[in-house]
């Protein structure tokens, strides 16, 4: 019976669906997992104010975020020092985001469901976004503008609001002169001073080239002064502004409104209140550079920084790959030598990848980015520019890290064309060249893709070598930006893998950078996603235009 | 079989063969094979081959499967260069040039001395691109001539008129008849001297195969054809001349019908009625 059973291949059958299911189950278990715990991160929770018991008796009033319950069977919690009655068989903690880390120190608190008295949502509870020090939640006494009270009481939530949003206006005039004008006088301040220099180790600084250099500096520091003015002017307007809260213990506290990003009333917000404002925070997400040791705003420069990196990759390792596989199967003689050399490639593949890393920094960061300093930019001396890690040599890493999967999916589509269309075009009078190019690799074009498909996949989940060649926490600036020569590979990049390790385990604030871990992961898959599905249209449509191999 | 001589002993007389066969003029030799021998690394897949084929007739090689024929079509433009393993003696000459000389240009030869495969093999581009391959090969990008040439040659494979409005299209989408006739458009569209063709029907429905059959009868006269079949009627219908090969080797060669009607070797005798191959 049993054994008619396996002879039907039954079970084999059960056996593959169950192997089937579990690969799905993990993957939406992971993609559930990021998208819950990430997405939600962004969604304004109501705040509570707690009137809880102390040990001592007295009672203390707690505002927070409830964010995290846990249940302590009766024994657990004896073992790990509360004092439970026997008529209790379980303690229940929740776990508070109360904010304001400058007053108490800490961002979060447990408390024992059991010593609550009282718990409600007032009204007038304030989450104060701040650019420092995270969230704090309070109550808004008044608006303060140079020291004097503008606004209390119920004007002072819409003052404020006024007030903030000029202020955000300033800041991004700010922001655009600091990091767009003075960033490219300082750019070209750098440029002149190594023109200099270069000059100078040329011996040929003759009086009219330093003539020429000194005016041209001193008509970039009058750039500079004035924007510096402006700046300062600036600033003076917003910091002459301050807004004035309650904590939960009723100690007043003044912010400065430079210090500010946004302020909300979470538990008068309505779902669509909070739709829109979940809708900002996620923009800001994407778009904006990050605070606070990475554990607030956003993540652009390292979503951009992936994504470079990835495309230069892309770039360097295609035409490596395939001239390597094309000299492979079309040109070497097929041989002892030539598999040993395929061997040699598919070991390759199972190098760890920190070791390209390690690879990528001993050869080409200090060896060829050392001597191309010394070729090409002696006047920068000694400060490195290639010689340095930086996206150039990061790219370049995980081209050689990659180039085993491109050679060999491309071989392998080589090896896929008919002999009958190369025989075809070589009885046309074709060379051997022209009928590669004619013909054998357009039709090969799509295998090359599923090798960079494959490749872009690898590459852009990869983080243990990029942090040996290029990748940092905190880049200032992009690899791609206005300043002549636009590119500049020679930069330090961020990086969403590196993010989410940085963010998640080398944060001064764990607890609250913990969302944003997962939001961060979410991202990078998604890009990941992005890059493939990008990837996979180009093949397919080639695979249209190519499908011979079909027929 | 048991009575049958052994092939080797024979050596055929080309001069009686071409004299007084077909029409009456004199027939002049475009392709002339001497002592050709061929080894696929120690194996000999041809013997001591002798022949002439002459210009602007259709010249057919039957046989039993693996006898060499298609193995000697591919030696005449040099196809048997991408077999790594293949080595060849001898020569062949074509317009009295030995085309296995050191400094012959191979890809010039195969412009010479065009090719179609058993299988058609259009690549997998337009029609006109397919067309016009060989012509971009040797550096014409003139739209002008392009398209002049295209159309003589489609013209020429009897395929004008069923594909001038689908000239755009994706080759693969023809019927195999269609591709095949293509394949010769192509090849014909580098107007080449000699045309090889390698079973060009085998893989078609008889409708297809009788126009390319059709086209073949056109194309002789402009071009020296040489056809590798393995069906006898259709060397018949076909070829002016015909060569019996038989174990990598030459068995007798002569006009077509009188080969047919009266095979001078029993081998070719046995062939062509059936008994063996």
């Amino acid at each position: 019976m049993i054994k008619a059973w396996f002879k039907s291949g039954e079970p084999w059958v059960w056996v593959n669906a169950a192997a089937v299911s579990t690969c799905l189950i993990m993957v939406i278990g992971v993609l559930g997992l990021l998208v819950v715990r990430g997405i939600g991160h962004f969604w304004p929770t109501s705040v509570a104010e707690f009137t809880y018991q102390q040990d001592d008796g007295t009672t203390q009033k707690i505002i927070g975020e409830k964010i995290d319950t846990s249940v302590m069977p009766l024994i657990m919690a004896r073992e790990s020092g509360f004092k439970m009655a026997d008529s209790e068989d379980h303690l229940i903690q929740y776990q508070l985001k109360t904010g304001n880390r400058d007053v108490t120190a800490v961002d979060f608190r447990w408390i024992e469901e059991r010593k609550i008295q009282h718990m409600e949502y007032p009204q007038e509870l304030l989450v104060v976004e701040r650019r420092e020090w995270g969230n704090f939640y309070g109550r808004l006494v008044a608006v303060k503008s140079g020291g004097q009270v503008v606004a209390s009481g119920e004007q002072a939530l819409p003052m404020a609001q006024e007030k903030i949003a000029n202020a955000l206006e300033i800041f991004k005039q700010i922001s655009h002169l600091e990091k767009k004008e003075i960033g490219s006088i300082n750019y070209a301040l750098e440029r002149l001073r190594l023109k200099q220099r270069k000059l100078e180790l040329k011996n040929a600084l003759d009086a009219t080239a330093k003539q020429a250099i000194v005016a041209e500096k001193a008509e970039y520091d009058v750039q500079y002064k004035q924007y510096q003015a402006q700046l300062a002017e600036l600033y003076k307007k917003v910091r002459s502004d301050s807004l004035v809260l309650k904590t939960e213990s009723d100690a007043e506290q003044t912010i400065p409104l430079a210090k500010i990003v946004r302020v909300y009333q979470p538990n008068t917000m309505n779902v669509f209140q909070k739709l829109g404002h979940y809708g900002v925070k996620f923009i800001e997400f994407l778009t904006d550079d990050p605070r606070e040791a990475n554990t607030e705003g956003g993540i652009f420069p390292a979503i951009f920084g992936t994504v470079m990196m990835v495309m230069l990759m892309a770039i360097i390792v295609t035409p490596f790959g395939v001239i390597a596989a094309v000299y492979l199967r079309e040109y070497a003689k097929q041989g002892f030598v030539t598999r040993l050399i395929r061997i040699a490639v598919n070991n390759l593949a199972g190098v760890p990848s920190v070791v390209y890393g390690v690879f990528g920094l001993g050869f080409f960061v200090y060896i060829l980015g050392g001597n191309i300093d010394q070729l090409f930019f002696p006047e920068s001396a000694p400060a490195p520019v290639f010689g340095t890690p930086g996206m150039l040599w990061a790219s370049i890493t995980l081209a050689l890290l990659t180039l085993p999967v491109v050679i060999v999916s491309t071989e392998e589509g080589l090896a896929r064309i008919p002999k009958a269309i190369r025989e075809g075009s070589l009885a046309l009078g074709a060379t051997k060249l022209e009928t590669l190019w004619r013909t054998v690799l357009p039709m090969a074009s799509p295998a090359m893709m599923t090798g960079l498909i494959l490749a872009v996949a690898r590459a852009a989940g990869e983080v243990a070598p990029l942090m040996l060649v290029g990748v940092v926490k905190l880049a200032p600036t992009l690899p791609l930006d206005g300043n002549f020569p636009f590119v500049h590979l020679d930069r330090k990049f961020m990086h969403l893998g590196f993010h989410i390790y940085d963010v998640g385990f080398q944060s001064p604030n764990v607890e609250a950078a913990r969302p944003l871990v997962y939001a961060t992961s979410l991202l990078l898959v998604l890009v990941i996603v992005g890059l493939n599905l990008a990837a996979i249209l180009i093949r397919n449509n080639l695979r249209e235009k190519y499908r011979a191999l079909e027929g | 079989m048991t009575t049958q001589e052994s092939p080797r002993s024979h050596a055929i007389d080309m001069s009686s063969v071409l004299r007084g066969v077909g029409d009456h003029e004199p027939q002049q030799t475009c392709i002339e094979v001497k002592n050709l021998n061929l080894f696929y690394g120690t194996k000999q897949a041809l013997h001591g081959i002798n022949m002439s084929m002459p210009k602007k007739r259709v010249t057919a090689y039957i046989g039993p499967s693996g006898c060499g024929k298609s193995t000697l079509l591919r030696c005449i433009n040099r196809m048997n260069d991408l077999v790594d393993s293949a080595r060849i003696e001898g020569e062949i000459l074509v317009n009295g040039e030995n085309i296995y000389d050191k400094s012959v240009n191979v890809a010039a030869l195969r412009r010479q001395v065009g090719m179609v495969f058993q299988k058609p093999n259009p690549f997998p581009k337009s029609i006109f691109e397919n067309v016009a391959y060989g012509l971009r090969i040797q550096g014409i990008n003139d739209k002008r001539t392009l398209e002049e040439t295209v159309e003589k040659a489609l013209r020429g494979a009897a395929l004008w008129d069923e594909m001038k409005d689908r000239l755009n299209d994706n080759a693969l989408g023809m019927s195999g008849g269609q591709q095949q006739r293509l394949v010769i458009a192509r090849a014909i569209a580098i107007e080449p001297e000699v045309l090889l063709l390698d079973e060009p029907a085998s893989a078609l429905d008889p409708i297809s195969t009788l126009k390319v059959e059709e086209l073949i009868n056109e194309l002789k006269e402009k071009y020296t054809i040489v056809i590798v079949t393995h069906n006898m009627q259709q060397a018949a219908r076909v070829s002016d001349y015909t060569a019996f090969m038989y174990m990598g080797e030459l068995i007798e060669m002569g006009n077509t019908s009188e080969l047919f009607t009266n095979p001078k070797k029993k081998q070719t005798e046995d062939y062509i009625t059936g008994r063996y191959g």
